[in-house]
């Protein structure tokens, strides 16, 4: 890090990481009621606990992310982690000041134990038999987590989207265990139209002849044009109107009408890219669980339907961030948030950002929205905060 | 740190009950709330419209709430907060009618302050044919946010009609507190009108 020469990349990056697997040989109950006896997550970490082991901060990954949330695997990698431009030396999540933590979840398959990996008890992938895990079961694993590290509380748990949830789930279900809750682009819970979306993403996969069931692996297949599909669906979720129309427009790949059914519009081109890319890194599995897991999702239930009386439980400050262009999580379902959270008497701040791109304005460095998050977080390590 | 604050704040300073919950609607940059926090161990959110306003707030450690005030107080609960506050912002508002009504609703009392449009500054202006541009009323007409401004007697003819009651009324100019020239010309000579407001019926309000 100390030679420009031999390091390739930005100051203000973490540079080569190294993620590392972590085993938790505790046995976890899950929601579903089945329980892992061990299981194994994929963790990255960045920046250097304190001596009081009370800066740490943990990072939850919305659908399709993972523990590489910044920095770059080898000298030559071209593409940093997914927040990269928000975790760093001098960043938002600053490194210099607090240890950041981030996994891969339980059900991914990016590593950790999931659909993908072997089945100690079969010695075969665990494909479909892999059990449907949820939030609350991600925050129970990632507080096993927390255990193995050391960590007794961290300052913040911070996560757009489906990541806020967990944030969400973290600050009701371990209320000692969290100062600081900060929740992105995050809703209370999936509406109808949210859990069409995911319905129709899994259909898409449940459908392609090439799922068989679940078992692809043993027959050296991907069902590929689901998982395509489903990602191209999900794309237009992220994107706002007013972003496709700004990128794409009604852009053609050549000037006439080709009166066929080949790539003709340049969104097309656009969607079937990120499908396709997709495919090459993501497992068809780990997308229904994860997307069954956004829809199960819905911590007032187990308060009578009451996500005021879910908060609380809730000792920490909250900090809730929405972004104007954003359909997918529009800001009136952070404000229910707010409301709940006011109703129960936290403390909470909300920032309403002005945006263009959609949902995935949660992942871009927009500064209004990075002077927000600069200026909580660096307030969390104040004594009595 | 009384000292530096405006001086309808460090009256509201005085008049809010220790440990009370507050919300502070057009809350600015969080000075009013820092200072309850500080010194009365109030606890409670500012809402605000402006991002700059808002940022400032987090970076001070400071709840609040980015929100138009103008599309109301429904996500707050009747009776939630010990006392609504908002200051030098109901002349700002598109119904100060309605705004204050909401704040009764949540709040068990209402402060506000606003800027009497009968001091004798305005009325000089005015006489001289011209839009006052005075300490408390600094902007020039065409940029001016305010668009409902209004006398302490005005104000108080409202106050009547809607049948809310005034606990409490400050009267301030740029450098005196509520002296006695004030007191007797209050419409006249204040600069700065401060009242603790209370609903119709509403008899068990906190008074400190």
């Amino acid at each position: 890090m100390n030679d420009p020469h031999s390091d390739p990349f930005p100051a203000d990056s973490v540079g080569i990481v190294e993620p590392r697997k972590i085993v938790i040989q505790r046995p976890l109950t899950l929601d579903c009621g089945r329980v892992l006896p061990r299981h194994e997550l994929m963790v990255e970490t960045y920046g250097s606990l304190n001596i009081a082991r009370s800066n740490a901060v943990l990072i939850c990954h919305a659908l399709s992310g993972d523990h590489h949330a910044a920095g770059y695997h080898s000298a030559d990698d071209r593409k940093p982690g997914w927040w990269e431009t928000c975790i760093g030396p001098g960043k938002p999540i600053d490194t210099n000041r607090f240890f950041v933590v981030a996994l891969n979840n339980l059900g991914g398959c990016r590593g950790s134990t999931g659909p993908s990996t072997l089945n100690l008890d079969t010695g075969k992938p665990w494909g479909p038999d892999f059990p449907i895990v949820t939030v609350r079961d991600w925050v129970r694993s990632q507080a096993m987590l927390a255990d193995e590290l050391g960590i007794a509380q961290w300052a913040t748990v911070i996560g757009g989207s489906l990541g806020g949830f967990q944030v969400l789930q973290w600050a009701i279900d371990y209320p000692a265990r969290i100062r600081h809750a900060v929740a992105i682009a995050a809703a209370p819970k999936l509406s109808a139209q949210n859990i069409a979306f995911n319905e129709i993403a899994r259909q898409a996969i449940l459908s392609d002849p090439e799922f068989h069931g679940g078992h692809f692996y043993e027959h050296g297949v991907v069902p590929s044009r689901g998982l395509k599909l489903a990602r191209m669906l999900g794309h237009i979720t992220y994107l706002s109107d007013e972003a496709m129309r700004a990128k794409f427009g009604r852009m053609q790949k050549s000037e006439q009408f080709s009166f066929n059914f080949d790539v003709e519009f340049e969104v097309e081109s656009y969607l079937r890219y990120q499908g396709q890319s997709f495919v090459e890194r993501f497992d068809a599995n780990t997308y229904l669980v994860m997307t069954k897991a956004l829809d199960y999702f819905d911590p007032a239930r187990e308060f009578g339907g009451d996500l005021s009386t879910a908060f609380r439980q809730a000792q920490a400050r909250f900090l809730v961030v929405a972004f104007t262009s954003d359909w997918r999580f529009s800001p009136a379902r952070s404000r229910e948030i707010v409301k709940a959270l006011v109703d129960a008497g936290r403390d909470v701040s909300y920032a309403l950002v002005d945006s263009q791109l959609g949902h995935d304005d949660f992942l871009m460095p927009l500064p209004e929205y990075h002077r927000i998050l600069r200026g909580y977080l660096s307030r969390t390590l104040e004594a009595g905060a | 740190m009384t000292a530096m604050l405006r001086p309808d704040l460090a009256l509201i300073g005085e008049w809010v009950g220790p440990n009370s919950r507050i919300l502070d609607l057009g809350c600015g940059d969080g000075t009013l709330l820092a200072h309850l926090a500080r010194t009365r161990g109030v606890r409670g959110y500012g809402l605000e419209i402006d991002p700059e306003n808002v940022a400032r707030c987090v970076e001070s450690g400071i709840n609040v709430i980015e929100t138009d005030v103008d599309d109301g107080l429904k996500d707050f609960r009747d009776g939630s907060f010990d006392y609504v506050v908002m200051t030098q912002a109901l002349q700002a508002m598109q119904r100060p009618d309605r705004v204050v009504s909401e704040m009764l609703r949540v709040g068990r009392t209402a402060i506000v302050t606003f800027p009497n449009f009968g001091q004798w500054r305005v009325r000089l202006a005015l006489a001289r044919g011209r839009m006052p541009v005075t300490p408390s009323l600094p902007e020039q007409w065409y940029d001016t946010p305010n668009i409902h401004l209004c006398t302490v007697a005005d104000f108080e003819d409202l106050c009547a009609l809607r049948g809310w009651k005034v606990l409490r009324r400050s009267l301030l100019d740029h450098e005196r507190r509520d002296d006695w020239a004030i007191r007797l010309m209050p419409n006249l000579l204040a600069e700065v009108a401060i009242y603790m407001l209370q609903a119709p019926g509403n008899g068990n309000g906190r008074r400190e």
